[in-house]
C-alpha cells in the first residue's frame, strides 16, 4: 500500500475581484487542480513548480491543515482532515516559513515539550534526540531561546522537532529557503542521511533544484496546480530533450562538420576550434573515438544537463507566467 | 555520520489499541500533554517577575471600574429598573464573575485572527493535539487572574449583603449560575472569534458581543427596551448570564412576566450556546484558508 494515496484532489478558493467601482465579482480559482500522487515508502519524492502552482497548498492537504475541494486523500491510510489528530503522530512537517518551536523558550524545553505532545517515550525519545544533536550539531545552541537563534540554527531545531516523534512520512516545506551555503549543505546531508536509510519517506517542495538534484530520484512538477511531470530527474531530461553535452576543442578548424551518428552537433564555436555535440543515443567514448579520427583533440570536457533551465523550459511551456493578481486568493 | 536508520520507530497504531476502553476518544497521555503545554505558559509568562506583577494590578482596573459605574448610578438615583443597590449588585456579581473567569480562560482566543494572518495557527494544526485547546493553554492570559479573583470576589459580596432567603436549590444556583455564566460567555468567544476564518479583521464584530455582552449583562434587562432588550436578552440569551438568575435568587417575580423557571434556566441555555459554539468552530476550521507559504 502506498504511504500517500492522492486521487483527483482539488482545492478552490472563492476570491472577489474587483469589477467596477463597488461591485465585486466572486471567483473561484482552483490552487490545485486534480492531481494524482503515488507515494511508496522510502521514496524521496521532490515536489516543485513555480510561485502560486500549489506546491504548499498540496501539502497542507496531506497533512489535515486544509480541506480539500474534493478528491481521496490517503496518508499512511489516513484520511488527514477527519484523522488529523492521529495522522500528526505519525508524520513529521517542516514548513521553512512556520516554526514548530516555543519562541521565548530555550530549544532543549521546546524538545522537551514536543516529547509530552507527541506521547513519545522517554527513552525513545533521549535516543532520537540524542542522533540529531550528534548529526546536526545541535550541542552549540541547545539552551538559547529560540528567538536568539540564526536561521540556519532555526532550521536544524525545527527539522529536529520534526523527527522527535520517529515520523513515518516528514514533509518539508522549503527547508532551505534563506539558508548559507553551509546550513544548505548541512540540512541536505541530513535530509540525504535519512533517505539513504530507507524508512521514512519524504516529501520535498523547493525552489532550488540543487536540493532536488542531491537529494531525490522522483521529481513531480506541478503547474497551474496540475502535474505536468511525474518521473525521474533523467526521463524529464529525456523528455524536454536536454542532453548532455560534449565540448570539443580541436587543434586545427576541420572546413566541414562533422556527421557523427547518435550525437548531433549543436554548435560551432571559436572559428571551428570548439565543437558542441548532443549526447543521444551515443556514448561519450564512441563520439570522443569518432573524433578523434577525424582531428587532433587538444581537450574535451562533459557538460551535465541543467534542471533549472529544463523546469524553467517547462513552466514556460506549460502556461503564461503566473502574476500575482490572477491567483490573489489563492496561498501558495 | 551516523545511521538515522536507527531511530526508534513509535509505532502510535500499536499504542491506539492499548487505550483504556472507556474513554475510546482520547489517546493516553492528551492530558499530560496540555499540562505540559500549560507549563510552558506559566513559566515563560513568570520569567519577568515585576512586569507580571504590573499586568495582574493592571488588569484589575476595567473590572473595579465596571462596579464602580453601578454604584455611581445608585448615587443618583434609588432604584435602578426596579432593583434596589443591594439587589443590582447581585446582577452586577454575576455577570464579573462569569465573565471576567471566562477572559481568563477563553478570552484569548479572540487572537485566532493573528494567529491565523501569522501561519501559527497552521503549527497549531500540525500538533496531535486539538486545536482550540492548544489555542486557549499556548497563550493562556496568566495575568488576568488577578480579574478573575476580583470578579468572583465582588459575586460573594453581593450575595453576602443581599439578604438571601437561602434553601439548597438557591445554594447550587450560586454556583451553577455563574459556572453556565462562564460557559456562555466562553461560547460567544469561541463563536465570534471564527469570524476570523473567513474574514481575517473582524475583531470588532467579536469586541460588540462579548465586551458589549459583558456591559449589558452588568445591569437588569428591565433598564433596557424594545428589540434591543429582545434580541440581547432573549435572542442571545444574554438575560440568562446574570439577570434571571439573580431573580431567582432573591425570590422575586420577572417584572417582565417570565415563569419562575426561567432563573434555574442558566444551565441548559449555556449548552446550547456551548453547542452552536461547537458547530460554528468545527464548520469554520472547515473554511480555513491558511494563508500563503
Amino acid at each position: 500500500m502506498s504511504v500517500i494515496d492522492v486521487r483527483n484532489l482539488r482545492k478552490e478558493f472563492t476570491v472577489r475581484v474587483r469589477a467596477g467601482r463597488l461591485r465585486r465579482e466572486r471567483r473561484t480559482v482552483a490552487a490545485v487542480g486534480g492531481v494524482d500522487l503515488r507515494v511508496e515508502r522510502g521514496e524521496m519524492l521532490g515536489y516543485i513548480g513555480p510561485n502560486g502552482a500549489g506546491k504548499s497548498t498540496t501539502l497542507k492537504m496531506l497533512t489535515g491543515v486544509l480541506t480539500p475541494t474534493s478528491g481521496e486523500v490517503r496518508v499512511c491510510g489516513l484520511r488527514p482532515v477527519p484523522e488529523r489528530t492521529r495522522l500528526a503522530l505519525r508524520v513529521g512537517v517542516v514548513f521553512g516559513q512556520r516554526s514548530q518551536l516555543w519562541w521565548d523558550l530555550p530549544l532543549r524545553d521546546s524538545f522537551a515539550l514536543l516529547r509530552h505532545v507527541y506521547r513519545v517515550p522517554a527513552d525513545a525519545h533521549a535516543a532520537r534526540l540524542r542522533r540529531c544533536r550528534s548529526l546536526l550539531d545541535l550541542d552549540g545552541f541547545l539552551d538559547t531561546p529560540v528567538r536568539q537563534l540564526s536561521l540556519g540554527q532555526r532550521m536544524r531545531g525545527e527539522l529536529t522537532a520534526a523527527l522527535l516523534h520517529g515520523p513515518e512520512v516528514l514533509f518539508l516545506d522549503e527547508p532551505t529557503i534563506g539558508l548559507d551555503l553551509v546550513s544548505k549543505q548541512a540540512v541536505r546531508g541530513f535530509l540525504g542521511e535519512l533517505g539513504r536509510a530507507g524508512d521514512t519517506t519524504l516529501v520535498l517542495t523547493t525552489h532550488d533544484l540543487a536540493d532536488i538534484e542531491r537529494l531525490c530520484r522522483r521529481l513531480v512538477v506541478i503547474d497551474h496546480g496540475r502535474v505536468v511531470h511525474d518521473g525521474s530527474i533523467a526521463a524529464l531530461h529525456d523528455r524536454y530533450g536536454s542532453r548532455r553535452l560534449v565540448v570539443a576543442d580541436l587543434d586545427t578548424a576541420l572546413p566541414d562538420p562533422p556527421e557523427l551518428p547518435g550525437a548531433p552537433l549543436r554548435r560551432v564555436e571559436a572559428e571551428g576550434h570548439r565543437l558542441v555535440f548532443a549526447l543521444e543515443s551515443a556514448s561519450a567514448a564512441e563520439l570522443v573515438a569518432a573524433l578523434g579520427a577525424l582531428a587532433t583533440l587538444r581537450d574535451i570536457s562533459i557538460v551535465e544537463p541543467d534542471i533549472e533551465e529544463v523546469v524553467a523550459r517547462l513552466y514556460g511551456k506549460e502556461g503564461p507566467p503566473v502574476n500575482a493578481s490572477g491567483r490573489a486568493g489563492g496561498p501558495s | 555520520m551516523a545511521e538515522p536508520a536507527a531511530l526508534p520507530r513509535q509505532r502510535p497504531a500499536r499504542r491506539l489499541r492499548q487505550r483504556p476502553p472507556r474513554r475510546p476518544r482520547q489517546p493516553p497521555g492528551r492530558l499530560a500533554a496540555y499540562r505540559a503545554l500549560l507549563g510552558a505558559q506559566v513559566r515563560s509568562q513568570t520569567s519577568y517577575r515585576t512586569s507580571f506583577v504590573v499586568d495582574l494590578v493592571g488588569n484589575l482596573g476595567g473590572t473595579v471600574f465596571d462596579v464602580f459605574t453601578v454604584l455611581v448610578i445608585f448615587g443618583v438615583t434609588r432604584e435602578l429598573g426596579g432593583f434596589t443597590v443591594r439587589e443590582a449588585l447581585v446582577v452586577v456579581g454575576l455577570s464579573s464573575a462569569a465573565f471576567t473567569t471566562a477572559d481568563l480562560l477563553v478570552g484569548n482566543v479572540e487572537r485566532l485572527p493573528r494567529y491565523v494572518r501569522t501561519g501559527l495557527f497552521d503549527a497549531v494544526l500540525l500538533r496531535p493535539l486539538g486545536a482550540l485547546p492548544q489555542l486557549l493553554l499556548m497563550d493562556l492570559p496568566l495575568r488576568k487572574l488577578s480579574r478573575a479573583v476580583f470578579g468572583v470576589a465582588v459575586l460573594a459580596v453581593a450575595v453576602g449583603s443581599a439578604g438571601i432567603d437561602w434553601t439548597p436549590g438557591r445554594a447550587a444556583l450560586v454556583v451553577l449560575a455563574p459556572l453556565a455564566g462562564v460557559v456562555f460567555f466562553g461560547s460567544i468567544f469561541v463563536a465570534t472569534a471564527t469570524v476570523s476564518f473567513y474574514w481575517t479583521e473582524s475583531g470588532e464584530l467579536a469586541n460588540s458581543l462579548t465586551y458589549g455582552g459583558k456591559d449589558f449583562t452588568s445591569y437588569p434587562v428591565t433598564v433596557f427596551d424594545g428589540w434591543f432588550r429582545a434580541a440581547f436578552a432573549y435572542g442571545m440569551g444574554f438575560a440568562f448570564v446574570s439577570y434571571q438568575p439573580a431573580l431567582a435568587l432573591l425570590g422575586r417575580a420577572d417584572p417582565l412576566g417570565l415563569p419562575a423557571w426561567a432563573g434555574w434556566a442558566a444551565p441548559a441555555v449555556a449548552l446550547v450556546a456551548a453547542g452552536l459554539a461547537a458547530v460554528a468552530w468545527r464548520v469554520g476550521i472547515r473554511h480555513y484558508r491558511s494563508t500563503g507559504s
